[in-house]
């Protein structure tokens, strides 16, 4: 795992408005998040929580109007593309690469400038502190799903984002699996030490994760 | 009894054909032809048709045209596509991919003549300003020796059918999102489309890959009107052989259509090899981290998707000068516009264009009629007794007729016509150009109808039987007027496919059934540019006026009815 230990990373989002079309479907949210800190979003479907993760990964679809920026250490990244911005995401669903084994997903993300010996080092200490030791050479898809969730969310830090976003990561998981995914993610983003935002409508999910919680559906505005 | 007879129909009506022709290609291929008197085996048509002197380099053109033109298509696709995905100009281009796979080969080679050539269009608009040129310039770019206008019109042909499978294998895995995910981790497009998505991609483009492959290495209309003469591609050659009076000649083009067989087998072999060998290298370079960001790849990202908009462009500019040379009555080189119209050439074609028009119409309507009917039942039974017919097994079958080269099978196929002695009458030699549109039709029917069939809710029926509805009364009330704007859409393609059909025509009625694209490529050598202009663009109007009933007729039938057809 990597780790961030000086806590130096900090994500500011500031949303002055958020529009699908011609629904206002936010205004005014704004939030600063250091290293280690976490902050839950919470509201019902169409309240525009996904969309808010979408804009500050860069992959807000073109239908949608958005006035605002992201700052990642103070520089405005609002404009770079996705790949640029060091912002790390994972879905509900956690979409391994089906053609590519657990290793061959996890070195995908990580930064080419380290050396092969490095990478795979990194990538079997990860797999170890996942209680998945030994899983590189395994085909994705003879995974349970806790272990797909898990692996998904490694190859997410391994990459070493500068930030993390997890939109409702928890959803698709029955309930015994939640819980110790639950805190399997708190624990791991801990230790990476990164900002981390997740957008859920579970109240469990958002105490679980601590640090602060907004709910969104105050901010709708209604047409 | 219908629903288990039509898919036996299927088959056996596809591999009837398929399968005659093949022999029937192959026994002229070693002297045995009864009909011309050769009844002892020999080996001497296949020595005749290999020292023919051209044989090397009209063998080598088809190779080349047929492997770069496949190869530049998939490309093409696959940049344009990393570029496009998930923006909203994917949405506009595969709008503009649908026009140009409806405009047949014929109409889309002989406009891209009135364009390209050196006293085409974009020449005229350039000169004698820009260019100095009071006279066409001396240049080979039509028939050039390396086939690059060949390459290049099939390219326009193929490459918006590639896009269109490409976007349909898209919707069959979560690619929007694994794209989002490997952006996150820090892959550019280009690195993201051809290291995540291309790979569980491609399984779905194999066929659609091989089709192309297929069609490129044994066409006859757009190599005649845009490949090199002397030699042609083999597939012209055979096509000359065959047609020549000397009928002792149909061995020897027997002999050269089995040869154009052993290549594409041989290319098909070559081709999966490489995949497999292009997998095992590619291994480790999947998994390499991000690339930092570059400049230069900055740079190839943007240009990544404009040759796919020029070929896209240019081949809907194809149809322009068909529509002015045909109203044109002076048009001199350097004039950008014709100096006078007319509509002489409409008036004085009239009774060869209404005989094509018609003929054309009766071929498109009974082909796409009946292989509607078929491909109806076929996934009707499908979808009632729940047996799958999209296996791989039986995906290859329904797909058959496209990823064996006409050449193979048609010169064949007609010979055994001959041999049964159909081919005499008039109503033999119909039927027999119905059934060869009907082999292309067909898949093309299976390929657009399925995906309407598979999206089909199947709770609606359920919902009809607990109200106490049998089996065919559903078909009939819900189910038939729900798919019914698939079934146009599918009825619009099949008359695309039938309008296109030159060889089969031409092979099957002996010569004898004038339509729009036999009449266009007859026209093609010399003669009237007016002329010619005139049958392409009917030819090019045909399916064009398909696909716009298809888009309306739903509309009209079921007006009040929004949910059916938006």
């Amino acid at each position: 795992m990597v780790l961030n230990d000086d806590h130096s990373t900090r994500l500011e989002v500031q949303i002055d408005c958020l529009a699908l079309g011609e629904q206002v479907l936010l205004r005014e949210l704004s939030f600063c998040l250091t290293g280690g800190q976490s902050l839950s979003l919470m509201g019902p479907s169409g309240s525009g929580k996904s969309s808010i993760l979408a804009f500050i990964a860069g992959f807000l679809p073109p239908a949608f109007r958005v006035k605002g920026q992201v700052k990642l250490n103070g520089h405005d990244i609002s404009r770079l593309p996705p790949e640029r911005r060091r912002i790390a995401l994972m879905f509900q669903d956690p979409l391994l690469f089906a053609h590519m084994s657990v290793g061959e997903n996890l070195r995908f993300g990580m930064p080419r400038h380290l050396g092969g010996e490095q990478r795979r080092q990194c990538v079997a200490d990860a797999l170890v502190g996942a209680g998945l030791s030994g899983f590189e050479a395994r085909d994705p898809a003879t995974l349970s799903g806790g272990q797909k969730a898990r692996v998904a969310l490694l190859r997410a830090l391994v990459s070493e984002p500068a930030a993390l976003l997890l939109d409702e990561p928890f959803s698709k998981l029955d309930t015994d699996l939640r819980q110790a995914f639950r805190a399997f993610v708190v624990d791991a983003c801990q230790q990476a030490g990164v900002p981390v935002v997740q957008v859920t409508h579970d109240q469990q999910d958002a105490l679980a994760l601590g640090g602060r919680c907004i709910e969104l559906k105050d901010l709708q505005s209604k047409r | 009894m219908l629903l288990r007879i039509a898919p036996l129909g299927v088959l056996i009506l596809m591999l009837l054909p398929i399968a005659g022709g093949l022999l029937g290609t192959l026994l002229p291929a070693f002297g045995y032809l009864p009909a011309l008197g050769a009844d002892t085996f020999s080996l001497e048509p296949w020595s005749r048709a290999m020292t023919w002197p051209g044989m090397g380099k009209a063998l080598g053109l088809s190779l080349w045209t047929g492997v770069m033109a496949t190869l530049a298509s998939f490309l093409l696709a696959q940049f344009a596509l990393a570029m496009l995905i998930g923006s909203r100009w994917l949405a506009r281009l595969s709008a503009l991919t649908a026009p140009v796979i409806a405009i047949p080969h014929a109409a889309m080679a002989v406009g891209l003549v009135f364009l390209i050539a050196p006293s085409g269009w974009i020449m005229r608009l350039v000169s004698p300003e820009l260019s100095g040129f009071q006279r066409p310039p001396d240049w080979l770019i039509i028939g050039d020796p390396w086939g690059m206008s060949l390459i290049l019109g099939l390219v326009i042909k193929e490459l918006p059918y590639l896009l269109f499978m490409c976007l349909a294998a898209l919707s069959q895995i979560p690619g929007e999102r694994s794209l989002m995910v490997a952006r996150s981790l820090g892959h550019s497009r280009l690195s993201a489309w051809f290291r995540v998505l291309l790979p569980q991609l491609y399984p779905h483009l194999r066929l659609p890959l091989m089709a192309v492959l297929a069609f490129s290495l044994s066409v006859v209309d757009m190599a005649l009107i845009l490949g090199p003469n002397t030699p042609p591609t083999l597939a012209v050659q055979i096509l000359r052989w065959f047609s020549d009076p000397d009928l002792s000649l149909r061995l020897q083009a027997s002999a050269g259509a089995s040869l154009l067989s052993l290549v594409m087998l041989a290319v098909l072999l070559i081709w999966l090899a490489a995949e497999r060998f292009i997998m095992l290298g590619a291994r480790g370079f999947l998994s390499w981290g991000p690339a930092r960001p570059s400049r230069l790849a900055e740079i190839l990202e943007r240009l990544s998707a404009a040759p796919t908009w020029c070929a896209l462009a240019l081949g809907l500019a194809a149809l322009v000068p068909l529509l002015v040379w045909s109203l044109a009555r002076r048009w001199r080189f350097p004039d950008a516009w014709p100096a006078r119209w007319s509509l002489a050439r409409w008036h004085g074609q009239a009774e060869a264009l209404g005989n094509a028009w018609g003929n054309t119409l009766i071929l498109a309507s009974l082909a796409t009629g009946l292989a509607l009917v078929l491909v109806v039942l076929s996934l009707e039974k499908e979808a009632r007794y729940g047996r799958r017919l999209s296996g791989q097994g039986t995906q290859l079958l329904k797909y058959l007729p496209l990823l064996v080269p006409q050449t193979s099978f048609l010169f064949g196929f007609q010979v055994l016509a001959l041999a049964a002695g159909i081919s005499d009458g008039q109503t033999g030699r119909w039927a027999l150009v119905v059934w060869s549109h009907l082999l292309y039709v067909l898949p093309y029917g299976f390929i657009s109808l399925s995906l309407a069939y598979q999206r089909f809710d199947p709770r609606l029926v359920q919902t009809a039987q607990s109200l106490g509805r049998g089996p065919w009364q559903i078909f009939w009330s819900v189910k038939l007027p729900l798919l019914s704007p698939a079934i146009w859409a599918a009825a619009a393609i099949g008359v695309a496919v039938s309008v296109t059909q030159y060889l089969p025509t031409v092979l099957l009625s002996g010569g004898r059934i004038e339509t729009l694209a036999t009449e266009t490529v007859g026209r093609s050598a010399g003669g009237d540019r007016r002329v010619l202009a005139v049958f392409a663009l009917c030819q090019a109007a045909l399916p064009f006026a398909a696909l716009l009933l298809a888009g309306v007729a739903p509309r009209l039938m079921f007006w009040n009815r929004k949910g059916v057809w938006s």
